[in-house]
């Protein structure tokens, strides 16, 4: 099970990143970007591909060297202590590649030993739970085999923090979910987790906070409690009179009246005043649909909507 | 069947730069002997003398084929190029074969072909068509350019036919290997080993007995006597073989599923055995089926300069040209050849310290690197590990080759202290191959697309060790190449000083190529 540690000089999150450039020549692939993931949760790291969430990971494993910006993991610096640093995380890229004429089973050992050491029993585990067949040479593997064989070596790995850059992009949904109960294992253990992905179902069921970047930029960064308070939820509701008032009230949109039944979409500081309304007009039916992480997804990438809240629910439907 | 002769067109095309290298490289092999066995002697007496020399050469035999009218051109062309020719020819049928079938549908590309209106048969009778054109095309590029040497017509037809006879016979053995694997490298294994055990068997055969060369069909087609009495009968048995194995091919792929092969792949192991997990353990087990082949390539390379003996002097003739490109440094002819023919065996052995040196830059590109990085392997211990085995394996393969010229001449000449002195002699070249070879590791620490640019060096060195005289190069200029500065063993007295030189130049590349890896950012793909 992961070991919990603590930090000095009072910087108690494993990941912190502030200000962090990248430059590939002329080209800003990381722009200031901020991101702080907290000890012991499973942080989504959403953005479209191109985004820089590689290039952020790979920073952070003292890969690529930051052009400007602070970056701390594990209370260290991912470039000069990048070794040390390696004993204590594992990585799974998002294509694997594997050597060729090395068997599956060859590759989760190598990675393991490198890495410091793997639990024998969780291994044994994992292999059966993947149903991964560990003979196989590495040229013979799918991609989503390939990526078993990353995702064993790393959970088998006692480690306290992992680093996942689209780690299910080849699996079927029944090995997502293997996975998915895998990283609620991991963090139940006081494990952290940096997950980036762009399969919103998982991030949602997974993750306690959420990061999304934007051409290398971080724009949205917090609790999905905390991001649903940003925008809209969706009210469908059948009435025994016509409501009255509802298009008079600040912070309800898109008001649609027929008869007895109504649709409007109402920002969440609206939404007693709006629900207040409803009762007086007498409920029949109600539902209210939170906003959904696709939904906080698209407002930032709907490209030219990202200022105009209306975007959100039609990215929705 | 449907679709064959669309799927023809369009292997062909594209294949057609690959066919042509192949064709006009084997008919080089062969018109490259006529020309320089024209050259070589100025009197027939010379070449009378010559030619009773290489028959009485055993490890000559063995090599290349039986002793048939050698001072004749023909009879010279026929006995040096035929054996290679045979494999050279082999090899082009069997990438061809396989490139078009089993690789095809491990890529998973033949599947969706074979889902669209083609014949289920189809993809293996244009692959049979393609390999048919290519030998044919080969046979009569051979032909041709004998024919218009001028040699004698019929005796070039039944080279160039009995060749591409055996080109068809080799893509038979890869059809059906094929057929039996189930990955393109192991079809490329077994057709291979079929390849290799036809060139021993003549060689045996050649040398002592004559039965086994009837087993080979590299023996069938130099059976045909070419410029020594042709005749066509052993031909027969070529064609006769061919249509064997590609029917039985036929008669296997008909029995087996789509991606299967008949022998079913071999599980590996599921655990990584202790020395895996370390670094050196893991280049050693990615590299060491290349090492063991370089070495052996040496080895062999070594023993055939070494089995020419002390007949050099008759073999080479007096000619003031070969003199002059041999005897460098010395005035003794064999010492002369034997310095100049250890500086080859090291440029080869540069072959095996750059790519060797290259491996990280693989590593590197194909995103192995980025995995292994991320582990609590440092870069510096990374590639430490790599420094280790590309040294000590240059070393071995310097050593073989020294070893092969040693226990070639040795052989040869039956005196057992020339092992010694030729290992001795070859063992120094490691210095400027590890010169090379740093240069490969200095272009990588500074960018891993820049590494590639270490085979200029080696092709520098080449060109002033072969053409510095003849081309006029500079001195100062040839004094770039790291082949420059060793004493001409045995010709000349061996020197401490520029062997400790060249290796300290290659320690200081290879330890900045080192810190500079340290410093620079991962390839990303």
């Amino acid at each position: 099970m992961p070991a919990v540690t603590s930090y000095r000089g009072g910087v108690s999150n494993p990941i912190e990143i502030q200000g962090l450039v990248k430059a590939f020549g002329s080209v800003r692939a990381l722009d200031d970007l901020d991101l702080s993931v907290e000890q012991g949760e499973v942080h989504g790291f959403l953005g479209p591909h191109g985004a820089g969430k590689s290039t952020t990971i790979r920073v952070l494993l003292g890969l690529l060297r930051a052009s400007a910006g602070s970056v701390r993991l594990l209370g260290g610096d991912p470039w000069a202590d990048a070794a040390a640093l390696h004993r204590r995380l594992a990585y799974v890229p998002g294509d694997v590649t594997l050597w060729p004429n090395l068997t599956g089973g060859e590759v989760i050992d190598l990675l393991g030993r490198l890495r410091g050491g793997l639990d024998e029993r969780r291994r044994a585990d994992l292999v059966e739970r993947f149903e991964l067949d560990p003979s196989k040479k590495g040229r013979t593997y799918s991609k989503g085999n390939r990526q078993k064989v990353a995702l064993v070596a790393a959970l088998a790995s006692d480690v306290e923090l992992l680093l996942l850059d689209e780690p299910t992009s080849g699996l079927d949904p029944l090995m997502e979910a293997v996975f998915q109960q895998c990283v609620e294992d991991f963090r139940a253990g006081g494990g952290t987790v940096l997950l980036s992905s762009h399969i919103l179902a998982e991030v949602e069921r997974l993750c306690d906070r959420v990061s999304i970047i934007r051409s290398g930029r971080c724009v949205e960064s917090g609790t999905l409690t905390e991001l649903r308070h940003l925008t809209r939820t969706t009210v469908r509701a059948e009435t025994t009179r016509p409501p009255e008032g509802l298009g008079d009230l600040v912070g309800v949109h898109d008001l649609l009246l027929e008869g007895r039944r109504v649709a409007f979409e109402v920002d969440t500081s609206a939404l007693p005043s709006a629900l207040a309304a409803l009762q007086d007009a007498g409920i029949g039916t109600l539902t209210a649909t939170p906003p959904t992480l696709e939904e906080l997804f698209m407002r930032h990438y709907g490209d030219d909507v990202s200022d105009t809240a209306s975007g959100a629910s039609g990215g929705a439907s | 069947m449907t679709g064959a002769g669309m799927l023809l067109r369009h292997f062909l095309r594209r294949d057609r730069w690959m066919l042509l290298a192949w064709s006009v490289g084997i008919t080089v092999l062969y018109w490259s002997q006529a020309v320089s066995v024209k050259g070589l002697y100025a009197t027939q007496e010379e070449f009378d003398r010559a030619a009773v020399a290489m028959e009485a050469n055993t490890a000559f035999i063995a090599m290349t084929g039986p002793a048939r009218a050698l001072n004749t051109v023909g009879g010279q062309v026929t006995w040096q190029a035929t054996a290679f020719g045979a494999i050279t020819i082999g090899l082009m049928s069997m990438f061809l074969v396989v490139r078009h079938t089993r690789a095809e549908e491990e890529s998973g590309r033949d599947e969706m072909l074979r889902s669209a209106a083609v014949g289920r048969r189809a993809t293996t009778a244009a692959t049979v068509l393609v390999a048919l054109v290519a030998n044919v095309l080969t046979g009569t590029l051979v032909t041709l350019s004998l024919v218009t040497f001028p040699l004698a017509v019929p005796d070039s037809l039944a080279l160039g036919v009995g060749l591409a006879a055996v080109g068809m016979v080799f893509a038979g053995v890869a059809l059906l290997a094929a057929q039996l694997t189930s990955s393109p490298r192991a079809a490329y294994g077994l057709t291979g080993a079929v390849i290799g055990a036809a060139y021993v068997l003549r060689a045996v055969g050649d040398v002592g007995s004559p039965a086994l060369t009837w087993m080979s069909p590299i023996g069938w087609y130099q059976g045909m006597h070419a410029f020594s009495g042709v005749r066509w009968w052993p031909l027969a048995l070529l064609v006769l073989a061919a249509s064997s194995v590609i029917a039985a091919a036929g008669w296997t792929f008909g029995g087996r599923d789509h991606g299967a092969g008949v022998l079913t792949a071999r599980p590996g192991p599921v655990r990584a055995d202790a020395f895996l997990g370390t670094p050196l353990g893991l280049a050693w087990r990615l590299q060491r089926g290349s090492l063991i082949g370089w070495s052996l390539g040496l080895l062999l390379t070594g023993l055939s300069y070494g089995s020419l003996g002390t007949d050099i002097g008759d073999l080479l003739g007096d000619s003031e040209t070969t003199q002059d490109m041999f005897v460098r440094g010395g005035t003794d002819l064999v010492e002369g050849f034997y310095a100049t023919s250890i500086v080859m065996l090291a440029l080869m052995s540069c072959g095996y310290a750059v790519s060797a040196a290259l491996r990280p830059r693989h590593d590197e590109s194909s995103g192995l690197a980025e995995i292994l990085l991320a582990t609590g392997l440092s870069r510096r211990r990374y590639l430490l590990a790599q420094v280790v085995l590309t040294v000590t394996g240059s070393a071995v393969v310097v050593g073989a080759a020294g070893l092969g010229l040693g226990v070639g001449y040795a052989l040869t000449t039956g005196d057992g202290s020339a092992v010694g002195t030729y290992l001795l002699a070859m063992l120094p070249y490691l210095a400027p191959v590890l010169v090379l070879s740093a240069v490969a590791r200095l272009l990588f620490g500074v960018h891993a697309r820049a590494a590639l640019l270490a085979w200029v060096g080696l092709l520098f060195a080449v060109v002033v060790l072969l053409f510095g005289q003849v081309l006029q190069i500079p001195e100062w200029l040839q004094a770039v190449s790291p082949f420059d500065h060793l004493a001409l063993v045995p010709a000349e007295d061996f020197g401490w000083a520029p062997f400790l030189a060249l290796l300290a130049v290659a320690a200081v590349l290879s330890g900045a190529g080192q810190l500079l890896f340290r410093r620079r950012d991962i390839e990303v793909r």
